[in-house]
């Protein structure tokens, strides 16, 4: 049996990594169109500032970029240095989408972004602007080839296993690329991207602002991330990621866990706007409501019912013991293949394989099974809802907090009168951080909420890791630590010098803070 | 068009081989530029002039590496896991090498400080230096065997240690790598510098070109007499769902050679690894640049074909439990995942190289210190 202390690291390190990773995601999804919109109105209007905005913020845009690059690179190899039972089990389906992403999108988007810094001289203005979209265009297309493999994992459809081969293997490409869940996923990512890029711009340009430099350059800065920025906040609520959670059951119980939901309501149910979950006895210490909120935007409608916990776990308990089944008849088929009455009793129940292989992490063999360990097995299949309840809440919040934000930002740049509003250009100094925490929040929920498989219901976490020693792993995660610790360092490093030097860093003549020739 | 089952099988042999040497080629010539750049580079600006040769480049040459690695998810997927997961500190410090590349090539530069500037150099050479070696010993592993195996559930075990990795065969293969990945860099720098940089890296090219012809040759002299390869002793059905354990295999000295004797047109292969390497030391002797640089990528073909002609169909063979080994035949993913990605390969390759292409094309010319100079604040 693989150690707890082997499962936990695996799952230590690709957290870090993948969170770390995401720190430099979602500007760049957000900046990369921020980017189009500049350089659009300097190829209409002719007006070099506009240029400029563009190279000014494309060179921040840059020095978040090859961190996002760096940290990618672990991405697309750790499944198979770290989760290579996962990688055997779904790579017929997971490993697709990645390769995919590869080739259609982040082929086109690291080409081009050569010639996005390299070829202002080279290329004819339209040219340029043709290279920024495409740009642009291919890193969301890589954000929606990511999230169809994520999606996935949260809602495994167009698949089945097989005997033969002892893993998933796809059976319907189309259901798999047009998964519900990867599709809501997919605009709720990049919106909140799109918020990040324009909190980012909105931030700095407000600092420039408040200290009265760099004034023209500022204030066109200013206008276009909060118009931008508001459809972004806007598109990321209303297309919030909730609509995907009335589908499939990874979704069903997320839903119940991040919101605290024990008990089955009847519909529409109320929403727990404050909780004190406990998880022992499976109920609320104390809860605030607010009646049929939850109903409507669970389900956007009054009568479909959403399970509660308890519900779950009963209905999960049952299918451990088909699971149970399930793995015990698979072994006698893998023994003798030929064997018709075995393999017809095996898909009768093979849907619940995965939930079978949830005892895997207690027994060697299903002949050791005990009712105590189906409870236990049963209740594995119910995340811890304390950290989902209050991520989910964290993150909310700090997306109303961006719209309100974004709001009195638009208002104030149709005005025009955001130099004489210094508290809101304090807020939105102020409000830096807050899509960041906000996008780590979401993926924590997102990720942790489907504990404790990697592929909802098909495959548990704890079989999914190498075969390595705990040794291998605490080398390998300090390494990570070690080197990301001083990149980011290194990048915030240059990140705060290039935002304070200002468009000045361009060495055009035209800003403060003029580079010095060395 | 629906290819069967093992026309597929062997479709895909020949498009993660594509992909790899592919990655050789674009990705090859970025890294061997990182390898020469403290070397041929002497001053600041000499050294800009050398990154700035890869500078628009290096980020979209990358993902050859990295769509390498994701095909080989979709369509080897128990090769992805097992070789990766084996292969644990090997592939790490490619990762922490790699590291080094994105902020090397876009951080050096934004500071005035030698000392910041010399650091990103030497990691731009630990990038560029570090993967193909390692990439070489790994397939010098793969050439000898490697110790894993599998239990009932498919799940596999790695029984080697990091430090195994290391034995004096693999190391050749290693210079071999390095060797290749090195002259074709400066192959690529002498096409894009002038003057002292360029002259530096002609004899660079001289000197790595040499030593691939001659580890290449002592590689291939050590496989034909050495203990060198593995059979498969059972029937195969090239049809069959992919199940590794459901043949025998057997170690067979000289085995590695059995293809060319059944198959003689296929020593074409290592003929275009020599035929390559020396038609481009003396297109680079002649300063015939460009077609210096056509020349050092067919040695790559013919060097990377080698490895995958002499152990086709094994594409990763087991030493201690030889019926573990990995073939083209059963460690692939289903039909319809081959299918699809085949033709999602088809489309996208040629799109790829069409606008790798034309932005070669708009950056083309040589790369001076005068441009440096013009462009202080933009360039790398």
């Amino acid at each position: 049996m693989l150690s707890e202390q082997l499962v936990d690291l695996s799952r230590l390190q690709f957290a870090a990594t993948a969170m770390y990773h995401f720190l430099f995601v979602p500007l760049t999804l957000g900046m990369v169109w921020i980017l189009v919109i500049m350089e659009s109105a300097w190829v209409m209007t002719g007006k070099v500032i506009y240029k400029d905005m563009t190279r000014f913020w494309g060179k921040l845009f840059g020095i978040n970029f090859a961190l996002g690059v760096t940290t990618g690179i672990t991405m697309e190899f750790q499944f198979g240095t770290n989760w290579a039972y996962y990688s055997h089990y779904v790579g017929d389906i997971f490993g697709a989408p990645l390769a995919i992403e590869g080739l259609m999108a982040f082929f086109l988007e690291s080409t081009l972004i050569g010639l996005f810094f390299f070829g202002w001289d080279r290329l004819s203005r339209q040219q340029h602007l043709l290279v920024t979209v495409l740009m642009a265009v291919a890193s969301n297309l890589s954000a929606l080839w990511i999230l169809i493999a994520n999606g996935w994992m949260q809602n495994p459809i167009g698949s089945e296993f097989s005997y033969e081969t002892m893993r998933m293997e796809m059976t319907d490409f189309a259901t798999v690329l047009l998964n519900p869940v990867a599709q809501s996923k997919f605009v709720h990512t990049v919106s909140a991207g799109y918020c990040t890029g324009a909190i980012f711009v909105l931030a700095i340009s407000s600092w420039y602002l408040l200290r009265g430099r760099d004034v023209e350059f500022a204030k066109r800065s200013f206008r276009i991330a909060a118009a931008f920025g508001f459809a972004s906040a806007c598109s990321v609520i209303v297309l919030g990621d909730e609509s995907g959670y009335a589908v499939g059951e990874a979704q069903q119980t997320k839903l119940a866990a991040m919101e605290a939901m024990w008990e089955t309501e009847p519909a529409p149910a109320s929403f727990n706007l404050v909780a004190v979950p406990n998880e022992a006895e499976m109920k609320n210490d104390y809860a605030i409501h607010i009646p049929w909120v939850m109903g409507l935007i669970g389900t956007r409608s009054v009568d479909e019912q959403i399970p509660g916990l308890n519900d779950i776990l009963k209905r999960n308990r049952e299918r451990v013991v088909t699971g149970i089944e399930a793995v015990k008849l698979l072994e006698t088929l893998r023994k003798n293949p030929q064997d018709e009455v075995t393999r017809a009793a095996f898909d009768a129940v093979k849907g619940d394989l995965g939930f079978g292989l949830l005892l895997r992490k207690y027994v060697t063999s299903m002949d050791e099974v005990t009712p105590e360990l189906i409870d236990k097995a049963a209740r594995d299949t119910i995340p811890r809802v304390t950290p989902l309840f209050w991520g989910f809440r964290i993150m909310v919040a700090l997306g109303f907090a961006m719209l309100l934000l974004f709001g009195m930002a638009l208002y104030a740049s149709v005005k025009g009168d955001f130099m004489q509003r210094r508290w809101l250009l304090r807020a939105a100094l102020l409000m830096l951080p807050a899509p960041w925490i906000a996008c780590e929040m979401g993926w924590f929920v997102a990720e942790y909420g489907r504990q404790p498989w990697t592929i909802y219901g098909v495959l548990p976490t704890h079989m999914s890791v190498s075969t390595l020693t705990v040794e291998s792993l605490y080398g390998s995660l300090t390494g990570f630590v070690v080197f990301y610790t001083i990149l980011l360092c290194v990048e915030m490093y240059l990140m705060v010098k290039f935002s304070r030097q200002g468009p000045g860093s361009l060495g055009t003549g035209r800003y403060m803070n003029e580079a010095h020739h060395a | 068009m629906i290819f069967d089952y093992p026309t597929l099988k062997v479709i895909w042999w020949l498009l993660i081989g594509v992909l790899l040497v592919g990655f050789a080629i674009m990705d090859g010539h970025d890294m061997g530029v990182g390898t020469l750049l403290p070397f041929v580079g002497k001053t600041d600006e000499e050294r800009r002039v050398v990154i700035n040769t890869v500078g628009p480049h290096w980020d979209g040459n990358q993902v050859w590496f990295i769509t390498a690695g994701g095909a080989i998810f979709a369509a080897w997927p128990m090769v992805y896991a097992t070789a990766f997961s084996g292969f644990y500190w090997a592939m790490l410090a490619v990762l922490y090498a790699l590291f080094l590349r994105p902020v090397g090539f876009d951080y050096r530069s934004k500071i005035h400080n030698a000392t910041w500037r010399s650091t990103w150099d030497w990691g731009l050479f630990i990038g560029g230096s570090v993967p193909p070696l390692i990439f070489g010993v790994a397939f010098g592993n793969l050439l000898q065997g490697v110790p894993f195996h599998f239990d009932e559930n498919m799940m596999s075990y790695y029984t080697g240690s990091f430090w195994g990795l290391l034995n004096p065969f693999a190391l050749l293969v290693g210079v071999v790598s390095s060797a290749m990945i090195t002259f074709h860099g400066a192959v690529y720098l002498s096409h894009r510098t002038e003057g002292d940089i360029q002259r530096r890296s002609i004899r660079a090219a001289l000197i790595f070109g040499s030593l691939l012809i001659v580890a290449f040759s002592a590689a291939g002299v050590w496989i034909a007499n050495g203990n060198f390869g593995y059979a498969i002793t059972s029937a195969i059905d090239p049809a069959a769902q992919p199940n590794p354990l459901l043949k025998t295999v057997a170690a067979q000295p000289g085995a590695w050679l059995a293809n060319y004797a059944a198959m003689p047109a296929t020593k074409l292969v290592p003929a275009l690894a020599y035929v390559g390497a020396l038609l481009a030391l003396a297109l680079v002797a002649m300063r015939r640049t460009l077609l210096a640089f056509v020349a050092s990528s067919l040695a790559i073909v013919g060097v990377i074909g080698t490895a995958g002609v002499s152990m086709f169909p094994f594409v990763m063979p087991s030493s201690s439990v030889p019926g573990s080994s990995l073939t083209v035949w059963d460690s692939v993913s289903s039909q319809g995942t081959l299918t699809i990605m085949f033709w999602v390969a088809l489309i996208f390759v040629p799109i790829i190289i069409a606008y790798t292409s034309w932005c070669y094309k708009v950056m083309a010319g040589k790369v001076t210190t005068a441009y440096i100079r013009e462009n202080e604040h933009s360039a790398y």
